[in-house]
Order: C-alpha cells, then sequence, then structure tokens
C-alpha cells in the first residue's frame, strides 16, 4: 500500500549520501578520537570536520559546538549546565510554558537545588511576548530559555527580540534557546539571534537519531550534566560517537547547501494543505500561527473526534501523522501546549499534526487531502458531541 | 501496533454505531474532557434487550469496546446485561492495554445507564437520559500511568516501582499521577495537596 509519511516531528529519514559517510565509521575507521595512533586520529579528524559544518550550519565557531546524544541531552546540558554554574550569581530561571518536557522538566528538577523558575505564558497563537519575558526577570535570575520554534504548534517565537528585551534590561542574563525544530530546516545564525546557547538534533535535518549539539558562545561557564574524561572539552564526557556525529556533520553541509529551495518547496506544500484542509473538511482549526510558522509544519484541532481515532485510521489509509490528544499520550494527559494556548481541553483532544519530510511531493498531499474526509466523515457519525451538535444546529 | 487484531476490527467496522429515536433507554457516560464519551441506546422487549445502539467520541480502544458491548448485549435479558463487567469486554477484545482499561469501564457502564435509565423510565421516575458525566473507576487494577509498571505505598500517595515517580490518589477518580501535576490526567479533577 502507498506510504505518506507526515511525521517529521517524530523522526526524519537520513538525507541522500550521509549514511554512505558515517558507515566507514562504524567499521574500518572505528579508532577512538582521544588515542594517540593513526586509527583513533583518522577518528579525530572526521569530528573535527563535523564538527567545523555543525557549526557552519548556525554561523558558529567549531569550539562553541558541544556534541551530545539528544536533543532532550542538550537541553538538560543547557538548563541544568548553565544555571548551576552560575549559582552564586542568583537562583531564578525563565522558561515559557510551551517548552518541551526537557527544559520544563530540567527547570522543575532545578528547584530541588534551591532554583524558582518563572513561567510565562503564551497567546492563543503559542507566541511569547518578548516584554513578558523582560518582565519575568528579578536581580537573581541568571537564565532565559524559550524555545525558537515549538513542535506541537508550529509556531516560531520572536527569539531575537526576546534576547533584545532581557539583554538591554539585564546584561548578564543568559539566554539559552532549544532550536531542535529549526535548525537545519530554516536558516539559524547564533550572532544574529544573539543567544548564549543553541540545542539542535541531528534527524529533524537529515542527521541520524542520536546526533545532537548544543552551541555554547566562547566564555561561557557550564556545569557538566555528564561527568567523566576531557571529550568535548571536558564539557560533556564520554566516548564521542563517531559515526553519528560524522552523519549529523554531513547533514548539516547538506541541509546548508539546499537551504532555500528546500523552505520554498516544503512552504508551498504547507500552505496548500494549511488552505485546503479546512475547506475539504469543516470545523478544522489551525493552531499556531499562521504567519510565524515552521515551513513543513500543519497542525489542526479537527472538533467531534478524537486523535487517536484520527491516527489509526489514517494510518490503516498509509498515512504517519501525529496526534498530541490525552489519548495518544502514555500519561493520558492532553497536550500542555495547546491548553497553554487557552485552547478548551475538549477541542484539544482534536489534535492533529502533519509535519513534513524532505521528499515530500505536492501527490502526497493530494492522496491526503483525498483521504483524508471520509475519514473525518466516518468517525463524526459515530460521535455523539457531533450528534449532538447538528441537533443544536437544527433548532 | 499497541492493540489486537480483534480490537482493531471492532474499531474499523464497529457493529451498531448509531442512535435508535424510539430508544426505551438512553445513557449517556464520560467526559470529552478525558477524551471520551459514549452514549447508547437500548430497545427492551420482554425484559429482553432486542437492540442496542451507540455512539462514542474517543480513542481506537473506546469505539472497540462500545462496539463489543453492543453485540455482547444485544439478545440479552436485562440482568444478563448488567452482568457484563470491563474484565468481560476486555477479554472479549482479546485485551487491552493496561493505560486503555479504563475506556473498557465506560462501555459496561454506558450500558448499564442505558438499563437504569430503562427501568426509571418504566417506574415513571426518569425523563431524559440518564447521564454519568464522570465514570466510575472502581474495580480499576491500579498501575502507573508513565511506564504501567505495579505502584506501592500508602492508599494515597505512593510511588511507582519501576521509574520512581511520586503518585497521588485522584479524591475523584481514585487513579493514580504524578505528584508534581495539579490536575488528575485521567479525569481532569483538581489534585488535593
Amino acid at each position: 500500500m502507498k506510504r505518506v509519511y507526515l511525521d517529521h516531528i517524530s523522526a526524519a529519514p537520513l538525507a541522500p549520501g550521509v549514511f554512505e559517510a558515517m558507515r566507514p565509521f562504524l567499521e574500518e575507521t572505528f579508532g577512538n578520537p582521544q588515542s594517540l595512533h593513526t586509527d583513533g586520529q583518522a577518528a579525530a579528524e572526521a569530528v573535527a570536520a563535523a564538527r567545523e559544518m555543525t557549526a557552519a550550519l548556525i554561523g558558529a565557531d567549531p569550539g562553541e559546538i558541544v556534541f551530545a546524544a539528544s536533543g532532550t541531552e542538550a537541553n538538560n546540558l543547557a538548563v541544568k549546565g548553565l544555571a548551576l554554574a552560575q549559582k552564586t550569581k542568583g537562583s531564578h530561571i525563565v522558561v515559557s510554558a510551551i517548552e518541551h518536557a526537557s527544559v520544563l522538566n530540567a527547570a522543575k528538577s532545578l528547584e530541588k537545588s534551591g532554583f524558582a523558575t518563572t513561567v510565562v505564558p503564551v497567546d492563543g497563537f503559542g507566541r511569547v511576548d518578548p516584554a513578558a519575558v523582560a518582565a519575568a526577570l528579578r536581580t537573581e535570575t541568571v537564565l532565559v530559555s524559550v524555545m525558537t520554534a515549538n513542535s506541537e504548534v508550529g509556531t516560531i517565537e520572536p527569539i531575537a527580540d526576546i534576547v533584545r528585551a532581557v539583554k538591554s534590561k539585564s546584561a548578564g542574563v543568559l539566554v539559552h534557546t532549544d532550536a531542535v525544530a529549526v535548525v537545519g530546516n530554516m536558516p539559524v545564525d547564533v550572532r544574529t539571534v544573539g543567544v548564549d546557547a543553541l540545542s539542535l538534533a541531528g534527524n529533524p535535518f537529515g542527521g541520524p537519531k542520536g546526533s545532537a549539539a548544543l552551541f555554547l558562545k566562547k566564555g561561557t561557564k557550564l556545569a557538566p550534566q555528564i561527568e567523566g574524561g576531557i571529550q568535548e572539552g571536558g564539557r560533556r564526557g564520554g566516548t564521542e560517537d563517531v559515526a553519528a556525529i560524522v552523519g549529523m556533520g554531513e547533514a548539516a553541509r547538506r541541509a546548508a547547501a539546499g537551504m532555500s529551495e528546500r523552505v520554498a518547496r516544503m512552504t508551498l506544500l504547507r500552505d496548500r494543505l494549511i488552505e485546503e484542509l479546512p475547506r475539504a473538511v469543516p470545523h478544522v482549526r489551525l493552531t499556531g500561527s499562521r504567519e510565524h510558522r515552521l515551513p513543513y509544519h500543519a497542525s489542526f484541532c479537527v472538533e467531534f473526534v478524537e486523535g487517536e481515532a484520527m491516527l489509526l485510521s489514517l494510518d490503516f489509509k498509509g498515512v504517519a501523522a501525529s496526534s498530541f490528544s490525552a489519548c495518544t499520550s502514555k500519561s493520558l494527559k492532553v497536550s500542555h501546549v495547546l491548553l497553554a494556548m487557552g485552547l478548551d481541553q475538549t477541542i484539544a483532544q482534536g489534535s492533529l499534526i502533519f509535519s513534513l519530510i524532505d521528499p515530500t511531493t505536492a501527490a502526497d498531499i493530494d492522496y491526503l487531502l483525498d483521504v483524508f474526509p471520509p475519514i473525518i466523515d466516518r468517525l463524526r457519525k459515530m460521535s455523539p458531541l457531533y450528534t449532538d451538535y447538528l441537533k443544536e444546529q437544527r433548532r | 501496533m499497541i492493540y489486537s487484531d480483534k480490537v482493531m476490527d471492532h474499531f474499523q467496522n464497529p457493529r451498531n454505531v448509531g442512535t435508535l429515536p424510539d430508544a426505551d433507554g438512553v445513557g449517556q457516560v464520560g467526559n470529552p474532557v478525558c477524551g471520551d464519551m459514549m452514549t447508547f441506546y437500548v430497545k427492551v422487549k420482554d425484559n429482553k434487550l432486542t437492540d442496542v445502539k451507540f455512539q462514542t467520541f474517543g480513542c481506537g480502544a473506546a469505539i472497540a469496546v462500545s462496539s463489543m458491548v453492543s453485540e455482547m448485549a444485544i439478545g440479552k435479558t436485562i440482568d444478563e446485561a448488567m452482568a457484563i463487567t470491563n474484565e468481560s469486554v476486555a477479554e472479549e477484545l482479546g485485551g487491552l492495554p493496561k493505560n486503555k482499561m479504563h475506556c473498557s469501564n465506560l462501555g459496561a457502564d454506558a450500558l448499564h445507564a442505558a438499563i437504569d435509565n430503562y427501568k426509571a423510565k418504566t417506574a415513571g421516575t426518569a425523563t431524559g437520559r440518564t447521564v454519568v458525566p464522570e465514570h466510575d473507576h472502581e474495580g480499576d487494577a491500579c498501575c502507573c500511568p508513565y511506564c504501567e509498571g505495579p505502584v506501592e505505598g500508602l492508599p494515597n500517595i505512593c510511588a511507582c516501582k519501576q521509574c520512581d515517580v511520586e503518585l497521588v490518589e485522584c479524591g475523584h477518580c481514585h487513579k493514580y499521577t504524578n505528584k508534581a501535576e495539579t490536575v488528575c490526567t485521567h479525569c481532569g479533577a483538581q489534585l488535593e495537596r
């Protein structure tokens, strides 16, 4: 059966050429980069080259890249590592309400070390107000962490404005941004944005899972969260995952090269989906910002139906998508992002996210637009909420 | 696939979906805030359920459970239908994931609410449908909502043995939620501190 994979935010395929670049480092060039012999040095050179390519993707210096094993790890390293390194200066941090769990839970865990957290709310489109971030600063604030874009609703945050608002009020406060959903899929320049730290992951731009990095501005103090040897300048212990690092470097090089063409192509397909899906099925609303939006991201709430039932039905038709309804999560809890945006809990149960991958075509979107209306029609005919709604309408 | 073939069959081809305009009893259970809500319609003749129809808003398990309950109930006497248990529904479906067991409770509860409604109407004590906005979680096996592992500790606060999360019991639905939460992840009720 035809498979249409529209779940970029969960996993993406390797970009062409990435596996070929990685393969030698799993087989013949298997040395440890810390070893002095030829085998080790060959691996060390490959890691150095990958560090350069990863840094170049975000306009950083190679020495500012700390490799990690996941976006989650990079976020933990940034939030805990930056806060704990400055504990003598102060013990207050600021995060937004729609951060990934790896930032929110890291902030929660800092509370055990005496830190206090302020959570800045978002508007109905999931946007953070820079003035609200600045207003949340206290004299003892040491760190602000606001994401560059949210993968559940696709909203891009005004991160450069947030940095400016924070720094102009209190120059010493560090700003970290989780840019996992953005890097490699849109141009990002750490100097223009002005952040002190930025998390990125390789998989969203065609690198392997298990590849990620933290950009850390030169001179920024960090308390390591994985203590061990001198790898990554003592900032992250553990033998380098050379193949994963090489894969991310290669993916970074390719992503940078084809960026503007890819963004334009994705945006075109995304806009078609955003315009045509609500036209094909009534009572479907876009979640997140229409204007400030990830190029590969179309997220909706479909009224009167529940997310998991939609995902299962779509999967039967060969379409892979995501939902953040209560029933699709193991904790049976509806998305904190949708609730922070003020969405009604019942509406949030109809959460549905289509995220395009690089080979997504216009024919894939045609196919989705074709199979989607009958699926919703079938589920709505089963839904007592829809029956009640129709009854109300007739009154 | 997280579900058995039988669950998927009932989800894809649910039996007895719809409403009965001339129903003898109508019961509604659940709350869309929790992610699932079911309405059951029953037709009764000579103390037997001659027809059962349902509508469900919810996940794959909720839809499959409703379908199975309707199939099990048709042709049964009132007493036999009232004896349909959550366990028997889940068993007929070839089992359900632990964190979906509350859906099976909902199905039997909705059928029972429709029968109660029929009884009340016959006795002249009810006119509309019987609505149970929150579902009864009695008899629910208690497990960690995060890893489905066993929980241990005092009755109102305990910890998951596997993932070491501190859990509190919701005063409303009596299921367990991470202590760090402010509302119950199962029924949405405010957790008491």
